[in-house]
């Protein structure tokens, strides 16, 4: 007993001691649970917050709403409407073949439109979102609503679309929006920071120029989601910027007038404010439906626009090169007087088809088969007496012409940077033709110059530009196209002269009143006698190839031409003469002639641009701001 | 007479035996309970779902099933101390052949109102028996090679029958339940350092022996970001919650990370981190204050024990508790791999509970009975 007692005690202090040492771990283990619980909870605490928000919070960007088009009137030519699509993400979907089988039949998708989703799909990676229908009714839309449960990974989006009201109207001034390709996000940075999937971005026109500003920026939607990606509830919603609102200085009455004028012909119509160098209408014909481009043009359209020998994709008002014929006349005529060459009084006799103007053994002919007989400045101007200018170019000289030429805008851009097709047109001196063509400038290329043949190439607009200076007597503008452009100062020589004696300018402008206005003037038939609307003009035939001697005997008329070989019908003009506002240039192609086909039409566009003057002038002074 | 006395002295021995509960263990026990609950509630979303209501008649059988233990005398669990080994030995084996399957492994017996999961009960077992066998040694003999044997074999086989469920987490804490027992018991020291350089030494055997899950959780241990979505998702999970929960928590079924699903096993094994992203570290080091409270109440109570046995066991059973408690929350906090061991009555799990539970009513029982002395 007494041994069993004191083995008790040994076994009782044996048990008590490794409890102390226990005891000991224990607190130390604790202790270092403790303090790595304050690691975790408190010293890291912001970086592991960092990762549960992570974690619960995603963001949805949404197409950001692109700023509007409007016309000086504020009417909305290129607008925005709320588009119904439909989108998946093949990765999220777990049964792809069923759901894309059961969205054919509750979309009603031919076959060829479902080959299209397929190939679509088999072009994207799977985490990339497929637009399975960009644009849908609502019924089609609020049936696949209805059906939601059925079609996981399927999202319906009501995205925001470019809606363009006037359709081929203005297709060549703001151009169009289509879905952004890869390069498009590669090379802007801020498309690519707003890019959603099915994001419309500007191709071409100043929807491309401005894309930056009217792009705007997103919405953005901020939702806690689940382990599944599931959305819980709705954190935050942050309002993007719409895109900026550009207001452009084209009348839509007008622009809409140049269509017409222009409907089954091709060519360019451009009337300029010819102080403020204001655009009041640009059009080229023909022109195409941008909302085709909106949500893919389809084959069938494409193969339509495409194939239409009349160029419908070609900005005729700014990449066209145009020889200006006869239209370059004014500015012959003022460069000779400028260089003192000749004064009003100087003579030439235009003697007909019989005596042409002989030169190293090649005739000049002019277009009057009888001649004009003894032609003055006014006169030659008023007829467009060929031999008169041939006479006048020779003693003038290419060089001294082309630095006139220059001066009034041609050979240059006319908008700078605004767009990016434009052309700059040519106006040849010899400095050139040595420096392009490697060979001597002969003077016969300076005779045909004087009358616009030959190396000179001019574009519509810079033609109304040319036109708006010697409207406004003779002072450099600036053409523009968007109200109120901030970031453009005006240039400081806005305004200077560009003539070196304001008589001769006046002299220019009343040859062309007389060719308009008095008998025997070229556009004498398109005249208009009130003086309210009486403008002042020069026509132009442009020759498309060179006339024969056969072609000369035949003296077809216009229709019997074959259409390729037609001459281009011009015409320049600015008005109302009194107290002249407008300049406007009319370009047909193989219109035949520029006196029967383009002149008219100058006429109808003066009629309603005067007409509008009051009214858009009431504009700028900001009496009417409801309108 | 003599029938009326022994009535007698079983009343008074009644609001006696009451009167001698432990009543800061019983409190902490209580308590524990409670926050399990809320804790379970906000698992649950926010509503009154089935893991809640399960867990809550679960405590209230097995708090009752405490007090009933605790009222029995101590000497009746030295009494079955080899029989309740044997019969949770002949339950591992039933389960070995006839368990439930569920993910692969086969640790439940269908007892038709409950699957009972014998390897936890087994780790309050292997304690009872251990002590009991002990008991009754003389401290010279505790070194014997027929000793060491013996309680070995008493380790290793259970251990064996739950690794072959596969579960090799229960079957380390049986183990440690026994190990501690045996630590206790006053075998030498240099026994356990063999031990352990021996374990040592064959680690590299006993990892190619892994399953091949149980091999990647020990190299997703040593680099979580290995297989972030994989393998590494529940040790940055369980990291993100409890570090985002910072000082004071997020508050209330405001978790984010259980909340939004993001928590693997948000119910059982990882709902430490639950409650410390609620609760952040004032709530978790609470939490842990209760446990150690606990361990330090048992520990108290072996040392007022009069007999060897109840001492051994209460000892042993701290030393357990808090193993379990240590390497549940290693594991959430990323210092262990990611082993299956439920944090005690915490978690969900009907049989955790229950020999926990067990646990605590024997020794409330040691405690109530601690001027019993066993022969």
């Amino acid at each position: 007993m007494i041994n069993s007692s004191s083995d008790n005690v040994k076994k009782l202090n044996s048990i008590n001691r490794r409890m102390f040492i226990t005891g000991t771990l224990k607190f130390l283990i604790m202790t270092g649970i403790v303090s790595r619980l304050f690691f975790l909870q408190v010293k890291e605490n912001k970086k592991y917050l960092t990762l549960s928000d992570k974690n619960r919070i995603r963001e949805w960007k949404l197409a950001p709403v692109r700023g509007e088009f409007k016309d000086y009137f504020g009417n909305i030519i290129a607008g925005n409407f709320e588009a119904y699509q439909l989108h998946v993400i093949p990765e999220q979907v777990e049964d792809f073949r069923y759901v894309i089988y059961r969205l054919k039949d509750l979309l009603d998708l031919s076959d060829k439109e479902f080959k299209k989703v397929l190939k679509k799909k088999n072009e994207i990676k799977p985490w990339e979102t497929l637009i399975v229908s960009d644009n849908l009714s609502w019924k089609k839309f609020s049936k696949i609503n209805n059906h939601l449960y059925d079609l996981n990974g399927v999202k319906p989006v009501i995205s925001i679309s470019r809606n363009y009201p006037f359709k081929e109207n203005f297709t060549h001034v703001i151009g169009y929006v289509s879905q952004a390709n890869e390069d498009d996000i590669e090379n802007n940075q801020i498309i690519k920071k707003n890019f959603v999937p099915g994001i419309k971005i500007g191709k071409i026109g100043l929807e491309k120029t401005f894309e930056n500003k009217l792009l705007g920026t997103n919405d953005i939607e901020r939702y806690e989601v689940n382990a599944y990606g599931r959305r819980i509830s709705q954190l935050e919603f942050q309002k993007g910027e719409k895109g900026k609102t550009l207001r452009l200085t084209i009348d839509t009455k007008v622009q809409k007038l140049a269509n017409e004028l222009l409907k089954d012909q091709a060519g360019s119509i451009c009337v300029m404010d010819i102080y403020t160098g204001e655009i009041v209408a640009m059009h080229s014909s023909p022109s195409f439906d941008p909302n085709l481009f909106v949500f893919g043009i389809s084959k069938d359209d494409w193969q339509v626009i495409r194939n239409n020998p009349m160029k419908p994709l070609v900005n005729k008002t700014l990449q066209g090169n145009y020889s200006p014929g006869s239209t370059i006349k004014p500015i012959v005529a003022l460069s000779a007087l400028e260089n003192g060459i000749i004064n009003t009084n100087f003579t030439v006799n235009c003697r007909g088809h019989n005596h042409p103007l002989e030169l190293y053994g090649q005739t000049y002919h002019c277009w009057k088969k009888e001649g004009h007989g003894f032609m003055n400045l006014r006169n030659a101007m008023k007829q467009s007496c060929d031999t008169y200018f041939y006479e006048i170019a020779r003693k003038l000289g290419v060089d001294r012409l082309s630095e006139t030429a220059k001066k009034f805008g041609l050979g240059k851009e006319v908008f700078g940077d605004l767009f990016d097709i434009e052309k700059k047109g040519l106006i040849p001196n010899t400095i050139w033709k040595k420096n392009a063509l490697g060979q001597s400038w002969v003077l016969g290329e300076t005779i045909i110059t004087g009358i616009g043949q030959g190396y000179i190439q001019t574009t519509p607009i810079q033609l109304c530009l040319m036109t708006a200076q010697i409207g406004n007597g003779g002072h450099k503008i600036y053409p523009k196209i968007i109200v109120g452009d901030n970031n453009k100062v005006s240039p400081i020589d806005k305004f200077t002269p560009l003539y070196k004696d304001s008589k001769n300018i006046k002299i220019i402008q009343d040859a062309m009143f007389a060719s308009t206005n008095e008998v025997r003037g070229t556009s004498y038939r398109s005249r208009i006698d009130d003086t309210k609307y009486q403008f002042a003009g020069k026509t132009g035939t442009a020759q498309v190839k060179k006339i024969t001697k056969k072609d000369r005997e035949l003296d077809l008329k216009t229709f019997e031409i074959p259409y390729e070989e037609r001459d281009h019908a011009l015409y320049v003009a600015y008005g109302p003469y009194k107290n002249p506002h407008y300049a406007v240039s009319v370009v047909v192609e193989h219109g035949g002639n520029g006196s029967t086909t383009a002149a008219p039409m100058a006429k109808e566009l003066f009629k309603l641009t005067i007409d509008r003057h009051l009214l858009r002038q009431s504009i700028n002074d900001k009496k009417y701001l409801d309108i | 007479m003599y029938q009326q006395s022994r009535l007698n002295q079983n009343s008074s021995n009644f609001f006696q035996k009451l009167k001698d509960f432990d009543y800061v263990l019983l409190f902490c026990i209580l308590l524990l309970g409670c926050i399990s609950l809320g804790t379970m509630y906000s698992t649950d979303g926010g509503e009154i779902l089935f893991h809640t209501k399960s867990h809550f008649v679960k405590l209230i059988i097995f708090t009752f099933m405490m007090f009933i233990i605790s009222f029995i005398n101590i000497k009746f669990w030295f009494l079955i101390g080899h029989i309740s080994y044997l019969i949770v030995i002949g339950l591992l084996i039933w389960t070995y052949f006839f368990g439930i399957k569920s993910s692969g492994s086969q640790r439940w017996i269908d007892l038709y109102f409950i699957n009972l999961q014998p390897s936890e009960l087994m780790k309050i077992c292997i304690i009872l028996c251990l002590a009991k066998f002990f008991h009754r040694k003389k401290l010279e003999n505790v070194n014997s090679i027929y000793t060491i044997l013996t309680s070995s074999i008493i380790i290793l086989l259970p251990m064996g029958l739950v690794i072959v469920q596969p579960d090799l987490g229960t079957s380390v804490l049986i183990a440690i339940s026994g190990i501690a027992v045996l630590w206790f018991a006053g075998i030498n020291h240099k026994y356990f350092v063999y031990t352990m350089i021996t374990f040592l030494i064959s680690l590299p055997f006993i990892i190619s022996f892994l399953q091949p899950y149980q091999k990647l959780r020990v190299l997703t241990f040593l680099n979580p970001d290995r297989d972030p979505l994989g393998a590494g998702y529940q040790i940055i999970q369980s990291k993100i919650a409890v570090g985002s929960g910072g000082i004071f928590g997020k508050g209330f079924l405001k978790g984010t990370q259980s909340y939004l699903e993001f928590l693997p096993e948000k119910h059982t094994d990882f709902i430490f981190t639950l409650f410390s992203e609620e609760f952040g570290f004032v709530g978790s080091a609470f939490l842990l204050l209760i446990y150690a409270v606990i361990i330090f109440r048992i520990i108290a109570i072996g040392l007022s024990s009069r007999s060897y046995f109840a001492k051994l066991f209460c000892y042993s059973f701290g030393a357990a508790i808090f193993v379990y408690i240590t390497i549940n929350m290693s594991m959430v906090l990323g210092l262990l791999p990611i082993v299956g061991s439920p944090l005690p009555i915490m978690s969900y799990g009907g049989s955790s509970m229950l020999a926990t539970m067990a646990g605590f009513g024997i020794v409330m029982s040691a405690k109530i009975h601690r001027q019993q002395s066993i022969a």
